[in-house]
């Protein structure tokens, strides 16, 4: 059984309807990603899976319907979305961002332990701990949305253009952490994504979404080596 | 200078008790960005709540609590109520809205309880403690007492998991949502909170002001001007503009200009710091890209 599927995914901000029936799945344990360009639909669908925008269409996880649910409700199915934007608390210090991020959990001693298994992961953050989260880097807050977004013990992870505005060299500890944390900690994860490249290089699936819809689908390496995505998302 | 020191320590009382209301008020506007012109109100109603209880034979710290905890469902079912149906609707609507509760608030006590003027009991000895000769034990006890209420905020803000979650609503709903926070019961529960905060400051104000329906319009005067003074964002600027506003007024108000112009002072602070600083002396000065 597919831990998330969608079917006939429709969605939109106010008039204007952005997403058109979108339909994709993804097994448990795996990293699937969303590629496409700008305004295509991704960070909508994202959201649309959240409940944070108004829906039409079905979207089943774990078997079960949460479409129309309150995106409060949604999270606390096991489902962390690390938010286009990175949705730093930034009057808030490091470790009380990342305590929010197990606010559903009621295990105090295993949120502590938790707490230094994140620093574990991203030392910087353990470094900053008690600094204000506003004052972090923009790598930093980065590595912050993840580890609150991990607080939660997923079952799945919504990553939003993890990549945006950092240095080749972050991106690239970022993505190894997130690839050690699917392999170590079987951590699904969607991942949205203007990197094609780094994210096929991630990802098990991926799919290539135009203008709200699914064109293509396929393992990472039957898109990374079709002609057409080659040409207009990968540039060579 | 006994003069002097009397009327700084009488300051400092009511000014604990104008910054009780401030925080109040700085609570409500941290999550909305209003200013709850019914605040005042909500606290008078809350004072003839424990004046009903112990004219009918209740220990005095017996209706205190009582009605402490019926403010703040009070405060939670108006939000839920009242506020819920207009939060996003255009800051003239809500600001109405309440102004509407005020009215409301402040006709429907005077309908139940007469607008008559009556005594309010302090839970505290009639003759001086310690047998100092520059403080009334009620002054004393108001301190008191607002010193346990800024403690336990600011213990239950600092450390509790809900205290955090209330901050984290307040200044980041959506990202609040992803991470499972209720936004709207976080809302609601910050209404209670400051019901039962203002509660607690009209039980403390009425023994010295007297209750009747209209005596916290000059509390919310100065409360409004101490939150302003601190800055209305930062809930300990908003405790020490109102210990400074409580001191100002009674010591002006003594010396200088008269108690009949006291209020003044409330007015003058909040134009004063309305022109020259508009982010009070502990704000947050907020730039927006244009």
């Amino acid at each position: 059984m597919a831990l998330l599927e969608t079917a006939n995914l429709h969605a939109a901000y106010g008039q204007t309807r952005v997403l058109h029936g979108i339909s994709f799945s993804m097994e448990e344990g795996t990293i699937t990603t969303l590629l496409g360009a700008n305004g295509a639909g991704k960070t909508t669908t994202l959201r649309a899976l959240c409940g944070m925008v108004r829906t039409e269409g079905e979207v089943r996880f774990g078997g079960q319907r949460i479409d129309g649910r309150a995106t409060e409700d949604i999270v606390r199915l096991g489902i962390a979305h690390v938010p286009d934007g990175r949705g730093t608390f930034v009057n808030l210090t490091t470790e009380e961002n990342l305590r929010l991020g197990a606010y559903t959990r009621k295990d105090r001693a295993a949120i502590d332990a938790d707490l230094e298994r994140v620093y574990g992961y991203f030392p910087r953050l353990g470094e900053r701990r008690a600094q204000q989260a506003g004052t972090l880097s923009g790598g930093e807050q980065q590595m912050l949305a993840v580890s609150r977004a991990l607080m939660l013990r997923p079952r799945l992870m919504l990553l939003d253009e993890p990549s945006f505005g950092l240095a080749p060299l972050i991106v690239r500890e970022l993505f190894g952490i997130l690839r050690a944390l699917n392999q170590k900690e079987h951590v699904s994860m969607l991942l949205v994504e203007q990197n094609a490249a780094m994210a096929l290089d991630l990802a098990d699936h991926a799919y290539l979404i135009e203008t709200g819809r699914v064109v293509l689908s396929g393992t990472s390496g039957e898109i990374k080596s079709n002609d057409a995505v080659r040409r207009s998302y990968l540039g060579y | 200078m006994e003069p002097f020191i009397h009327q700084v320590l009488a300051g400092l009382a009511t000014g604990g008790i104008y910054a009780s209301v401030a925080l109040a008020l700085v609570m409500i506007y941290q999550a909305t960005h209003l200013v709850n012109f019914a605040q005042g109100e909500l606290a008078m109603f809350s004072t003839y709540i424990a004046w009903s209880l112990i004219n009918a034979g209740m220990p005095y710290w017996g209706a205190f609590f009582l009605t402490v905890g019926l403010s703040f469902v009070l405060g939670v079912v108006i939000e839920r109520v009242v506020i819920r149906p207009v939060e996003n609707s255009p800051v003239l609507a809500v600001v109405v809205v309440f102004i509407a509760l005020l009215v409301i608030l402040n006709s429907v006590t005077g309908w139940i309880y007469t607008f008559t003027i009556k005594t309010f009991p302090s839970p505290f000895p009639g003759q001086p403690l310690f047998g100092n000769k520059y403080m009334s034990s009620h002054e004393i006890g108001a301190i008191g007492v607002t010193l346990v209420v800024l403690l336990l905020l600011y213990v239950f803000f600092r450390f509790t998991p809900l205290g955090l979650a209330m901050r984290a609503a307040a200044q980041n709903p959506e990202s609040s949502r992803l991470v499972g926070i209720r936004v709207g019961w976080m809302l609601a529960l910050g209404w209670g909170l400051a019901a039962a905060i203002g509660s607690v400051a009209g039980m403390m104000v009425a023994p010295i002001v007297f209750l009747d329906p209209n005596m916290m319009g000059g509390v919310l005067l100065y409360a409004f001007a101490a939150a302003l003074v601190g800055g209305i964002d930062n809930p300990a600027g908003a405790v020490f503009g109102g210990f400074l506003v409580g001191v100002l007024e009674n010591v002006l108000g003594a010396f200088v200009i008269g108690n009949e112009l006291k209020l003044a002072v409330a007015l003058v602070l909040i134009i004063g710091v309305l022109t020259v600083r508009p982010s009070g002396l502990f704000g947050k000065v907020h730039v927006t890209r244009v």
